[in-house]
């Protein structure tokens, strides 16, 4: 691809496999810092290669050292993978504690993987648009697969559906509290179930039940329905079956527009939230400086107007500054 | 946080255990005081290369990385760190260590470039305000 002489030197060293150069792209992806945007703007025509899996499931089912075993699977086949491992903050002191790393054994020097773990924060247009960004970046330095490992909040899980083109659910043996989890909207993401820990026993009980669930779908229209893997990440037992039933699905997104369509859907659903995001940003802003505001404020005290009056002229005033 | 927010964003520390010895409790009691203060912590676990950590310090763009040692082989690790450091353009990347380090070894150390040494007596308080007083501030 030939390199318009005028790229961002950031940009430029994302091209040239510069990894501190993305390291810290991705950090300012993370702060949500404007100044990362030219960049990303820069890089966008050479994106669009890298395929975004979503490995999604509750704390502990063996997401992590899953990834680790698709990890040596996939650079087997020569691919190149990127992973962003998230984890939740605390609502208390916004601080986290990433531990997904320590799953991981890769092999020392090897370019063709770039990892990192990532904090949910408090982001106010959702964790989609920083992953989204995070996944491109990864893209542009020459990624094959970005997987995204997410910990089973729901919200984060049902966002991260709309970033990656293929999610597998992942659920061990004895489903108990995961039964809840499904209730909760993980079942409406999977587009593969894999039922890990299989080394344990119940295994192939918790992959016939959810395979049950899974066929009281309606088969109609040609809808997809998520096949059902056991593997065990430390024997490691059934990776490449897991990793086939990840490709089954895309191939099925490759046949009759399916994948464009999503495409479609997903660009829509990032402008939004960019537009939320800004949107967001303006608000902040209003509410911090305008002097105007104080009085609005007491005007809803005295009950002389009422809380969506006063909202309406808050957003008239943002929209017209606009 | 929205983009452009004043408001700082977390620190990023690496935890992580060089050496073949055995538990990480102290690191783990060090990793969630570090998180209880704000700060975003990457815990990489035990027997880490010293290669290994580097990596991760790099990947996960970190302001600062903290050593946990106790097998007595940190003549031999701590300075690998800092020599890698340096050669992937890096050593703006403060370390600080934690562990049983006798006086002399210590001083080398701090000479070498370790930027705080903590013994088994040391306080979370104490460990905390000294993380967030050296770790590298970004632009
Ligand atoms: N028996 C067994 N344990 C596993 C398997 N996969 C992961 N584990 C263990 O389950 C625990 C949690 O694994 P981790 O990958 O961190 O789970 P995550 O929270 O979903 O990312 C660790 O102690 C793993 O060693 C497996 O296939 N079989
Ligand atoms: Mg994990």
């Amino acid at each position: 691809m030939s390199r318009a002489p005028s790229l961002p030197p950031a940009a430029r060293a994302v091209l040239d496999h510069d990894r501190r150069s993305l390291a810290r792209l991705i950090s300012q992806v993370e702060n949500r810092d404007r100044r990362v945007e030219p960049v990303l703007r820069a890089l966008y025509p050479h994106t669009g290669h890298a395929r975004v899996i979503g490995i999604a499931g509750p704390l502990g089912v063996g997401k992590s050292s899953l990834v680790n075993a698709l990890l040596r699977h996939l650079r087997g086949m020569g691919q190149k993978v990127g992973v962003i491992a998230i984890d939740p903050s605390s609502p208390f002191s916004g601080g986290s504690v990433l531990g997904d790393r320590i799953r991981i054994d890769r092999e020392a020097g090897d370019d063709g993987v770039f990892f990192r773990s990532m904090a949910s924060r408090g982001y106010a247009g959702g964790i989609a648009s920083a992953t989204r960004e995070v996944a491109r970046l990864l893209d542009a330095y020459g990624m094959d697969l970005v997987l995204v490992e997410t910990v089973g909040s729901g919200q984060v899980d049902v966002e991260i559906r709309r970033v990656a083109s293929t999610s597998v659910v992942v659920l061990v043996p004895h489903l108990g509290d995961e039964v809840q989890s499904l209730k909760a909207g993980l079942f409406e993401i999977a587009d593969v179930f894999c039922v890990n820990k299989s080394d344990l026993p119940g295994a192939d009980g918790a992959a016939r039940y959810l395979a049950d669930m899974a066929s009281l779908s309606p088969e109609e229209g040609g809808r997809w329905r998520p096949p059902v893997v056991t593997t065990s990440a430390i024997g490691p037992q059934g990776i490449p079956e897991l990793w086939e039933a990840v490709l089954s699905h895309e191939r099925f997104l490759d046949s009759d527009g399916r994948r464009a369509d999503g495409e479609r859907d997903r660009v829509r659903a990032e402008i939004g939230d960019l537009v939320r995001e800004r949107f967001d940003r303006r608000l902040e802003a209003t509410l911090a400086e305008d002097p105007k505001l104080r009085a609005l404020v007491d005007e809803v005290l005295r009950r002389r107007i009422d809380p969506h009056a006063a909202a309406d002229r808050v957003f008239t005033e943002i929209a017209r500054r606009a | 946080m929205p983009r452009g927010s004043p408001k700082a964003p977390p620190i990023r520390v690496l935890i992580a255990k060089p050496g073949l010895d055995g538990h990480d409790r102290g690191a783990k009691v060090v990793a969630r005081a570090l998180r209880d203060a704000g700060m975003e912590v990457i815990y990489a676990g035990l027997r880490q290369t010293p290669e290994a950590i580097v990596e991760s310090a790099i990947e996960e763009d970190v302001d600062l990385i903290g050593l946990s040692i106790l097998s007595g082989a940190h003549m031999v690790l701590f300075p690998r760190v800092l020599k890698l450091l340096k050669q992937r353009e890096a050593a703006d990347v403060p370390v600080f260590a934690g562990g049983i380090i006798p006086d002399e070894d210590a001083k080398r150390l701090r000479r070498a470039g370790v930027k705080a040494i903590f013994g088994p007596g040391a306080s979370l308080t104490e460990i905390v305000e000294t993380a967030r007083s050296i770790a590298r501030h970004r632009a």
